[in-house]
């Protein structure tokens, strides 16, 4: 019999306005956004807010008593750091309830020209030692650091012990393998940058070839990143779920990652137990339903781990990509 | 307007990033101590905590080497920290008060604040805002990100314009493009990071990831990802002088460096075209080369720049 434990925040992702009600309404504490632009790291065409769509929905959000938080995580170029600044004032301006930083740059103005804004950092900043949140913490004041994917429950423990500011982690979703913010390969291939133009595998530059027989080639740019018999599950491509061949093995193999999606469900009480404020669920890209459906199954198991029964979550493993899921780093020392 | 370039081209060798054999690594540094054309020396683990401690005893003599042969040295520190051992590493270099440090990540900045210190690649420094934040805590040398294209380096370099603030660009060899929790040359053994058996030593230069065509496309280092190509921004100096920056880093590799420090030594002394300098890296160098990120272009791409 688990014992009660204090009720986290969910976080929830908008990548519309229409998504932003769905999460509100499906029990989300927070929904995080961002602007139609490359100040945040989902910019992709038909996503995301407009100054107007924002304001209307920090009032909807507001109403029904959940916070909205304006993500601005990205990396601005030098000679375009006046888009970044505006995102800032934007953020200051309707009122949201966090802005979600990863530049220094960016951190310091808004922290000297908004003081009363809370900051959270983003985990693009890559934050992961006690050190480092301590160095952003006493630099711009942040409130809530975004934990980097890379941390046992057990290290996230550690961590909390030892920083002034609040946990946020990540539960549920499509993860990267590499460290957040600090990864240029979709670069390497396309020509837009993760960290500077706010997007990865961007769709210009993925391509899908199938053959005679149903099998399917995934490109990006000119490099193959997968091939799928007829019918299997082809999954979008990225880099680090890509298969490769090298010297040591003689079949091509998922060098970084099987195309897999984190799902730490099982792990709600002991992060709950670490001291983690804050559950974040990735994918301001998906659908409403897909919002819908998570965030209502993560509602539940929340509540139910808080007040000391089971949680049974088993309806959310069919929404994980491919039906297969991780726990990552999050489990265990052995999956590095 | 044309920029006059005000100070000297400098000529700076990175840490090794590969794991090599002590004694291997001992004597490439004896021998760039002796030998190499070069103005500072950046030495210490960056990418795994793991190897710090089978070259450390051989650290004291290689630095004195070094600063014998008239370099400076400057301790770099790991990129990644996530463990206790990781903490450790970070916190005993940046102990070390006689030494300029080069910080590659946040935890590295906590322990320099207020103290001089250099700002390495692996730390995200894009803009002037970034830059003059750091500056005021003491950073007076900053290794832009490999992937900044032409136009905010430039842009960078002359809004940070000071007599004591350098910025040096990557210059030469395999792109640092990630970093991950979890480590990729174990991995392709069928081992992990904790039981790796230090797998990464039988890879001078990384080992080459092919796609399913067969095209060589990145390269495994542990935990780091990196391009297949070998960077070189020898055709790109002099507007990179232009534009204000005055240190060109080089990344060691297993081909002759003495050879590469002295192609880029005589380039920016104009003894060399960039043409020409390009030309002799193609001859000794087995790998394509690349210099797309600095173009606008896939970091992978070659941009002739005839």
């Amino acid at each position: 019999m688990a014992e009660a434990l204090r009720r986290p925040e969910l976080v929830c992702p908008a990548g519309t306005p229409a998504a932003l009600r769905t999460a509100v309404e499906a029990g989300a504490d927070a929904v995080y956004c961002g602007l139609q632009n490359a100040t945040n790291a989902r910019n992709f065409p038909g996503l995301n807010f407009t100054v107007d769509d924002l304001n209307a929905s920090v009032r909807f959000a507001h109403d029904r008593n959940t916070k909205v938080l304006l993500a601005v995580n990205t990396f601005p170029p030098a000679g375009k750091f006046g888009l970044w600044r505006d995102a800032i004032d934007v953020a200051a301006a309707t009122g949201v309830d966090a802005a979600i930083v990863a530049d220094m740059g960016v951190a310091d103005y808004a922290a000297q020209t908004y003081p009363s804004l809370r900051l959270h950092l983003s985990v693009q900043a890559g934050a992961s030692s006690p050190e480092a949140i301590r160095f952003y913490c006493a630099s711009f004041g942040i409130k809530r650091v975004v934990l980097p994917r890379i941390l046992t429950v057990e290290e996230i423990a550690a961590v909390h012990r030892q920083i002034p500011c609040e946990i946020e982690a990540f539960v549920f979703g499509n993860i990267g393998l590499m460290a957040e913010g600090r990864c240029s390969l979709s670069n390497f291939a396309t020509g837009q940058s993760t960290n500077m133009d706010g997007v990865c595998s961007p769709a210009g530059a993925v391509h899908y070839e199938g053959d005679r027989v149903g099998n399917l080639t995934t490109r990006l740019g000119p490099f193959v990143i997968d091939r799928f018999t007829n019918g299997e599950n082809a999954g979008y491509p990225t880099i680090c779920k890509g298969r490769y061949g090298c010297a040591a093995r003689n079949e091509p193999y998922y060098a970084f990652e099987e195309p897999v999606s984190l799902n730490l469900s099982a792990l709600l009480p002991d992060l709950m137990r670490a001291g983690v404020t804050a559950l974040k669920i990735e994918g301001r890209q998906r659908s409403r339903a897909y919002v819908k459906q998570v965030v209502s199954a993560f509602r539940r198991a929340v509540d139910e781990v808080a007040t000391g029964r089971n949680a049974a979550l088993a309806d959310l493993i069919a929404l994980t990509e491919g039906h297969r899921q991780t726990e990552g780093a999050f489990g265990s020392k052995r999956w590095r | 307007m044309a920029l006059t370039a005000s100070k000297k081209s400098e000529i700076t060798l990175g840490s090794v990033l590969f794991n090599w054999p002590a004694e291997r690594w001992r004597d490439f540094y004896f021998r760039i101590a002796d030998e190499a054309p070069v103005s500072t020396v950046y030495v210490g683990e960056v990418v795994c905590s793991k190897r710090a401690p089978l070259f450390a005893p051989f650290m004291p003599e290689v630095v004195d080497r070094l600063k014998a042969g008239g370099k400076t040295v400057v301790l770099s520190t790991l990129s990644e920290v996530a463990s206790d051992k990781d903490r450790q590493l970070i916190e005993s270099v940046c102990a070390a008060t006689d030494h300029l440090v080069e910080a590659n990540d946040a935890s590295a900045l906590y322990a320099l604040k207020g103290r001089p210190h250099h700002v390495g690649p692996f730390l995200n420094v894009y803009n002037e805002g970034t830059a003059a934040f750091l500056v005021r805590g003491g950073a007076r040398n900053f290794c832009l990100p490999p992937e900044m294209p032409a136009t905010a380096i430039r842009n960078l370099s002359t809004q940070i314009r000071h007599p004591d603030i350098t910025v040096e660009v990557f210059a030469f060899g395999r792109v640092p493009l990630a970093l991950s929790a979890r480590c990729y040359h174990a991995r392709a053994h069928g081992r992990t990071k904790d039981s790796c058996q230090f797998v990464c030593e039988d890879d001078a230069d990384g080992f080459a990831l092919n796609t399913l065509e067969g095209q060589p496309f990145l390269a495994v280092n542990g935990i780091q990802t990196l391009s297949y190509e070998y960077l070189s921004l020898a055709a790109e100096v002099a507007d990179l002088r232009a534009m204000g920056v005055s240190r060109f880093r080089l990344s060691p590799h297993s081909c002759d460096m003495v050879a590469v420090t002295s192609i880029f030594r005589r380039l920016a002394d104009g003894a060399l075209s960039g043409g020409e300098a390009t030309a002799m890296l193609r001859a000794s160098i087995a790998e394509r080369l690349c210099n797309g990120f600095y173009h606008g272009k896939p970091g992978f791409a070659c941009v002739s720049t005839d």
